[in-house]
């Protein structure tokens, strides 16, 4: 087990260091190979009047006139010993692991990305639970009552939940909750600025239906399915005709195993949502890392699409470890292999 | 308080589902509750609800990042608006009603030239403080000009002190072997209440230059370089409380700000706070505005598409809103270099044949703007009148008259060429559709190209050989003074000089001699009146070269709570004057 541990942790770093090639590829030699120039480049991090001399002197400054290798390899080498960055006045050392330093904005950009990652894992970990249970809890009584109105209406409301984007139900929510009802807290609320966990939960509420809703939907017509396959399997009438009381069949022998499919599809959900919720960031104007993607990307500054890819793919991968090392403990069949 | 909050908020977890679903929302309009003196455009030409009275907060938010909120490396016009709170630079649009007007704020008087225009002089005004209680000099205002020239530090900001002083080499305190950091010899400080700007060559309206936030006075031993952002030093009435970049920040009082040594600005500080967020869904900011749970949409530029509609059709909600106009004109300039269109009668053919209201529906229609007649929207001082090509008679286009030109153009039959617009701009779409339409009538196919706003001026329209090489003689675009003047208009999109072979150009191929030698005189031209007069002029010579298709006038649907005072659209900024409100 700790050989198959330790070899899935070398095949993760080496995936985030595949990560770090193909994206820093994107952004910075692809350009350069349909015919940008180093000046080109630089062109995007100047004022509306900047004039030539200043466009290549910036080129210089942020240091695309290096060659590409060098580039990237003062990317790999402030990841690991930090770099130094010109200030003005003074040089500010941007400590390992530095993921860079913004174009636009001269800042460090791990430092932004970690100020921003209790908003996202706030915001992720509590629609998680919800959707976990929900959704679970939903499938599985579906599936146990199929083709009853409860499953009928249930698995119509989940049709709603996967089809209506977030960025539609969120206004609407927003709308009518917050603006008109004033039960929930506005748009742009900070909850980390929250005094108390009670607070925070409440700034957070919106948000957490609005992208739970979106999930548990899935996770219900998932579960529902999983369980109806699993529920006619032979072990489970052996289970019966030992006499075993129907919750523990249901529990223990059905949904333990419907539940594989849905641990991997939960590791990667939740590692896709730690490194950002895009949708639901940008709808409720939560200071995460889903808006802080969106706001690079518009801005066009790489560094900062850079950190964020590296950072959103260090959550994929660490949470794809975790799932499988889950499986052996859910499934007994694959922990038997 | 909160617990009671909570407590409802379990009820929206149990509602939630059956509204998510689809059920229709009897939502309430919070915003159609309106006082007697509201009514729509009620805050342009006068202000609206004035008031004394002091306390409250403002709440402002802002759908995008600021730019940078060191006055040495901002360009956004919300934020030169915005930055008067915290910031006194040598000469201010002055808080008013009406004309825009500059006035001296940090100075005792406007500058004062000599040497043809190449030497200018203020006095500035005793008594002014920092946040902490120092004394402002004139070396602080050198400084922070000094500071602002280094690009590589603050990339953001204008570059007009970089292209018009004397620099002799100069390019940074940080490198600046004065001990002092004051080696700049083309500012002088002969005293600490006398600055002198020597300038490389003549520029009569030096004032403009004096006004932007780069004359707002730095502290050399507080100055952080990039890191300055984070807590500028606030000589204006309000100072940074808190800043998280990125998220927002809030402001409060500043203790050592005297208003009697601002008797000319107009600033009237109200509100005991300013709270800003930064980032917020637009949509959710219009949303916000109308439930008065926000008071000022920061960026000025109005409502949303979506908000707009809603506003004008319900007469409570319009009753709450401005129409304002813009220094800003929406064109599609006409490269000159590509052909045909170096030919002047195909260049006509095009500004008759085009449909003008096509263009105006393409914004939104009358609330977008009006129909521009000229390059030079009207706010402008100097502007003349003048429709060469009948966009007031016959706005649909004049077929007769643009075939006529295509016979003496050569091209009887037409021809074709691409039309380029910015992909992340549906409006531009809409117009390069539009264009695309009304000239297929006489013959002009249109192919339409989008590229990124991103890279637009730097790689694609703004860059001679690509435009030539991929035939884009039409590109849609957009152009906002820095400030309403004839120069801050017209200097970057018709000053043929200004057109860079690497690209990044803001003049799209607009290459009129005549417009440029109108440029240079005026900027030797001290006498006001005269010197406006040039930049209609200047307008004129372009049109009458046929070198832009000009569209529309902006005007931007803004919206004002009703719970705001002193609220007006200050001209000199196209926006709500952000340094009077209050809140009743």
């Amino acid at each position: 087990m700790k050989a198959y541990i330790l070899r899935r942790l070398i095949v993760s770093v080496v995936m985030l260091f595949v990560v770090s090639a193909v994206a820093f590829s994107i952004f910075f030699v692809i350009p350069r190979v349909a015919g940008a120039s180093p000046d080109d480049l630089a062109a995007r991090y100047v004022g509306k009047s900047a004039g030539a001399a200043q466009i290549h002197e910036t080129a210089v400054h942020l240091g695309f006139t290096d060659p590409i290798y060098v580039q990237y390899g003062r990317f790999v080498k402030g990841i690991f010993v930090g770099e130094d960055f010109d200030t003005g006045p003074s040089t500010v050392h941007c400590a390992a692991p530095c993921l860079g330093y913004s174009f636009l904005r001269q800042t460090p950009v791990l430092p932004d990305l970690l100020s921003r990652l209790p908003v996202t894992l706030s915001l992720a970990s509590g629609a998680a639970v919800i959707w976990l249970l929900a959704g679970v809890a939903t499938g599985v009584l579906s599936a146990l009552k199929r083709g009853s109105v409860f499953d009928r209406s249930a698995m119509g409301v989940a049709l709603a939940g996967v089809s209506l984007p977030i960025f539609f139900t969120g206004l609407l929510s927003l709308s009518i909750f917050s603006y008109t009802l004033g039960w929930a807290a506005p748009g742009g609320t900070n909850p980390m600025d929250a005094a108390n966990p009670a607070e925070w939960a409440y700034d957070l509420l919106l948000p957490w239906i609005t992208l739970a809703f979106l999930f548990a939907a899935a996770y219900a017509r998932l579960t529902r399915s999983g369980m109806l396959e699993t529920m006619g399997e032979d072990y489970i009438r052996t289970a019966r005709a030992k006499g075993l009381p129907e919750h523990t069949v249901v529990l223990r022998h059905g949904l333990r195993a419907a539940l594989t499919p849905i641990t991997t599809i939960f590791g990667l959900d939740l590692g896709l949502l730690l490194g950002g919720a895009i949708l639901t960031e940008s709808t409720f104007s939560l200071p995460g890392l889903g808006q802080y993607a969106v706001l690079s990307i518009t801005e066009n500054d790489l560094p900062k699409v850079l950190g964020v890819t590296m950072f959103a793919a260090f959550f994929i991968i660490a949470a794809n470890l975790v799932v499988d090392l889950l499986y052996g403990v859910i499934d007994p069949r694959v922990r038997a292999r | 308080m909160k617990r009671r909050r909570i407590v409802s908020a379990i009820a929206v977890s149990a509602a939630i589902t059956m509204v998510l679903a689809g059920c229709n929302s009897k939502a309430k309009d919070n915003g159609s509750k309106s006082t007697a003196k509201a009514a729509f455009n009620a805050a342009v030409g006068k202000v609206l609800n004035p008031s004394d009275k002091k306390g409250g907060t403002l709440t402002m938010a802002n759908s995008g990042d600021w730019d940078s909120l060191d006055p040495a490396d901002t360009y956004y016009g919300f934020s030169w608006n915005f930055i008067r709170n915290y910031g006194r630079s040598l000469v201010v649009f002055k808080s008013a009603v009406g004309t825009p007007v500059l006035v001296p704020d940090l100075a005792e008087t406007l500058g004062v030239p000599s040497d043809n225009a190449k030497t200018w002089t203020y006095k500035l005004r005793k008594g002014i403080k920092y946040e902490d209680g120092k004394v402002v000099t004139s070396k602080d205002v050198k400084y922070a000009v000094e500071r602002s020239l280094d690009k590589t530090t603050f990339p953001n900001g204008p570059t007009y002190f970089n292209d018009f002083l004397d620099l002799q080499g100069y390019t940074s305190p940080y490198k600046d072997s004065d001990p002092n950091k004051l080696g700049l010899k083309a500012i002088e400080t002969p005293d600490d209440n006398t600055i002198i700007f020597h300038l490389k060559k003549s520029f009569s309206g030096f004032d403009y230059f004096a006004q932007l936030p780069a004359t707002i006075p730095v502290p050399r031993a507080a100055d952080t370089g990039t890191k300055y952002k984070e807590h500028v030093i606030s000589t204006g009435p309000y100072k940074f409380e808190k800043n998280n970049p990125g998220k927002g920040f809030s402001m409060v009082r500043n203790a050592s700000y005297d208003p009697n040594t601002d008797p000319s600005s107009g600033r009237k500080p109200l509100v005991d706070r300013i709270e800003v967020s930064l980032n917020v869904n637009s949509d959710d900011i219009d949303n916000r505005l109308l439930a008065k749970d926000l008071d000022v949409a920061i960026e000025g530029t109005g409502v949303g598409a979506a908000t707009q509609g809603r506003v004008l059709r319900d007469p409570a909600l319009k009753a709450n809103a401005d129409s304002a106009a813009i220094a800003r004109t929406w064109f599609t300039a006409i490269d000159s270099d590509v052909a045909p269109f170096d030919n002047i009668h195909c260049r006509k053919a095009v500004l008759y044949g085009f449909d003008k209201t096509g263009y105006q529906r393409a914004y939104g229609g009358a609330i977008g703007g009006d129909i521009a007649s000229s390059l030079m929207p009207p706010l402008i001082p100097g502007y003349k009148k003048n429709d060469l090509y009948e966009s007031g008679s016959k706005p649909e286009g004049d077929l007769a008259k643009a075939k006529d030109e295509l016979k003496q153009c050569g091209k009887p039959t037409g021809f074709s060429t691409n039309v380029s617009y910015r992909i992340e701009r549906p409006k531009e779409k809409a117009t390069a559709e539009a264009l695309q339409a009304s000239l297929s009538k006489i013959g002009v196919k249109l192919t339409i190209k989008g590229f990124p706003k991103g890279d637009y001026a730097a790689l694609y329209a703004g860059k001679p050989d690509y435009a030539k090489s991929h035939q884009l003689g039409l590109k849609v675009y957009g152009w906002g003074a820095d400030w309403p003047d004839g120069f801050g208009f017209l200097d970057q999109i018709v000053d043929s000089r200004v057109i860079r072979a690497t690209g990044g150009n803001t003049n799209f191929g607009i290459k009129v001699p005549a417009a440029d030698q109108l440029l240079d005189k005026a900027l030797q031209t001290t006498d006001k009146p005269a010197r406006e007069k040039i930049w209609g002029q200047i307008d004129e010579v372009v049109m009458t070269n046929a070198a832009a298709m000009p569209g529309v006038w902006a005007k931007g649907l803004l919206y004002r709570p009703p719970t705001l005072t002193n609220v007006f659209v200050n001209d000199g900024f196209g926006m709500y004057d952000y340094t009077v409100m209050g809140k009743k």
